[in-house]
């Protein structure tokens, strides 16, 4: 893999540079296309935090002006309707998953590139197959498990532990350790380097890009959860936030707009600061696993 | 997030072995397949016998019905129309958000002025989940409040009920599903375009291609892999991820014909599973989806193989 070629991903291939003029002329249309395309897309983002910002009167007005009660709506919302709890609980729940499905990850993937052993084959298509098999479709049966077996109704538990194995990881990061060369592996075995030294002192330095393409990925995933919290939480003090959403909406009878349009603007901003900060790896990331 | 190809490369795998010890792997592997087995492929098992049994929640009882249950569902012509409506939605998300995202992302790939403001602009909604896309849409378009009615009212004195007629909630739903999911397909088209030869579109540029040539000769059959891979993301993010859309949403409603307009397989899985108790028929709707997502993975290994080049 050429890695140092793709590791400058905001390099454009300069497709039609130099055609001259000809092209100046269509270049603005190009412009106008994608500001209508970003206007329209954007829409209703910015409605909704316009109105987070409006005062409860001027909320339900096509008024379009922006006010200054974010924090007035905010607060209506975060104590009295539990919504400072619910990104508790969703914070608590996408951290726990991105950590824990990072580490059995790198574990599996440590265990299927440098290891020979039996039914290796079998192991490895029993991870992968794990793909086809989402929440949605085990929700029955899952949910006998987790709360009549297991009594995990209402726990943190109940949202965390059975999405700690991933098959995207273990996937992404033996492919990763299969572009690093062996002779690596072979010259730290020799030096007295066994398989975790070698994972934490080598191979998790070579694999930040992965890492963090895999964390934002993960970390989204575990944030947007909402039909496994919504069956098997009853009680709201461990709910998320995306559930929480549909609590604000119902909340008996008269819908406080512009405080739900608070809660959603706030519920975006931790995948926001996950993506932001780790823009730059999620892109490598990617780049990196791209076949040529 | 897999890119199926690379699956040919087991192999390789294989005849490494630098770290010795048969013990070993098997510890750094249990915590995942301890999860898997307990939390996935024991409740895949799980869901099977159930959908044998008709269980009572009142009574606590279980009777063994065989496949009743399934038989039942396919003649039901409420669970036809799910189905239908299901596929129906599913084609319509994935065939306009994949080719909207394309051209977005192939626009904002042009060597302009502020292309990098375009990108960012275009990914950040990536942030969005399924149910904060439900929650701004069921504002905008609520009929009396909503922003959209409010600006249709005043320009054409019309006010239509977004989420009471089948058709426009079918059509919102569907929308807020393709906006919902731009982000994302933007996000691999702009990384697969510029990792794209630029020195073989050059070369078509000499030649005289047009911009569209190079577009549809060049650029689009090289980017099949991704697109490939977005098509089969796209159709299991269609068929799971829009619970959350249409539960804040509609409702799976407005009723029409024998089912709701917007009640999607998963959705009308959970009503049956977690609203009316019926867990049988539940189990045999998840046995289904666990078939027609097992027909999907299947579709795409052998699509894959054959048709996508992925080069060396």
């Amino acid at each position: 893999m050429a890695r140092e070629v793709r590791g400058s991903v905001p390099a454009l291939p300069t497709v039609g540079a130099g055609r001259g003029k000809s092209r100046h002329g269509r270049v603005w249309v190009t412009h106008l296309a994608l500001i209508v395309a970003i206007l329209i897309i954007s829409a209703p983002l910015l409605f909704a935090l316009i109105k987070s910002t409006q005062i409860s009167s001027d909320v339900l007005s096509p008024k379009l002006i922006p006010g200054g009660a974010f924090f007035d709506n905010l607060s209506g919302v975060w104590v009295d309707a539990k919504l400072g709890r619910y990104m508790f609980n969703s914070t608590v729940l996408a951290v726990s998953v991105t950590v824990g499905k990072t580490v059995l990850s790198l574990l599996a993937a440590l265990a299927f590139v440098y290891f020979r052993f039996p039914l290796k084959g079998l192991a490895f298509t029993l991870v992968l197959l794990s793909l086809m098999l989402p929440t949605e479709v085990l929700i029955i049966a899952l949910f006998d498990l987790v709360s009549q077996d297991l009594k995990w109704a209402d726990t943190y538990a109940a949202i965390i532990v059975p999405f700690l194995a991933s098959a995207t990881g273990t996937f992404l990061f033996r492919q990763h350790f299969m572009n690093i060369p062996t002779s690596l592996a072979d010259a730290a075995r020799i030096d007295g380097c066994g398989p975790l030294l070698y994972l934490t002192r080598i191979l998790i330095p070579m694999s930040w890009n992965t890492i963090g393409a895999l964390a934002v990925i993960q970390f989204v995933y575990a944030w947007d959860q909402y039909i496994w919290p919504l069956v098997i939480l009853q009680n709201d003090d461990k709910q998320v936030v995306q559930v929480g959403l549909r609590r604000l909406i119902e909340v008996g009878g008269q819908t406080d707009w512009g405080a739900v349009m608070a809660g959603a603007i706030v519920t975006m901003i931790p995948p926001l600061i996950v993506f932001t900060a780790l823009q730059k790896q999620f892109s490598r990331g990617f780049a990196l696993t791209e076949d040529k | 997030m897999l890119k199926p190809a690379r699956v040919q490369n087991t192999t390789e795998a294989e005849e490494r072995a630098v770290f010795r010890g048969t013990a070993l792997p098997w510890v750094f592997l249990l915590p995942s397949l301890l999860i898997l087995a307990v939390f996935v492929y024991l409740p895949a098992l799980q869901t099977l016998r159930l959908a044998a049994y008709r269980a009572n929640v009142i009574l606590g009882t279980e009777r063994f019905v065989g496949l009743a249950n399934f038989t039942e569902l396919l003649l039901s012509p409420a669970y036809r129309q799910v189905a239908l409506q299901t596929f129906v939605f599913t084609l319509l998300t994935v065939t306009l958000g994949l080719l909207s995202a394309l051209g977005l992302a192939w626009l904002a790939s042009r060597p302009i002025r502020g292309a990098n403001t375009y990108r960012l602009l275009l990914i950040y909604p990536y942030a969005l989940s399924p149910a904060i896309a439900g929650t701004l849409w069921l504002f905008l378009f609520n009929p009396e409040i909503g922003l959209v009615n409010k600006i249709l009212g005043a320009l054409f004195d019309v006010r239509p009920r977004w989420l009471d007629t089948p058709s426009l909630a079918f059509g919102l739903v569907t929308l807020a599903a393709i906006w919902k999911g731009l982000a994302y397909n933007i996000v691999f088209y702009l990384a697969s375009i510029q990792n794209l030869p630029g020195d073989v579109m050059e070369a078509a540029e000499i030649d005289g291609a047009s911009g569209a040539q190079v577009f549809w000769r060049v650029a689009f059959p090289l980017l099949t892999p991704i697109t490939f891979f977005l098509v089969f993301t796209n159709v299991i993010s269609a068929l799971f991820d829009s619970f959350a859309l249409t539960d804040i949403l509609t409702k799976g409603g407005p009723y029409t014909g024998n089912a709701g307009a917007t009640t999607f397989l998963v959705y009308q899985l959970y009503q049956d599973g977690f609203v009316n108790f019926k867990t049988g028929a539940a189990a045999a709707q998840a046995a289904l989806m666990l078939a027609l997502v097992a027909f999907i993975t299947w579709m795409q290994f052998r699509v894959g193989e054959r048709r996508v080049h992925y080069g060396s």
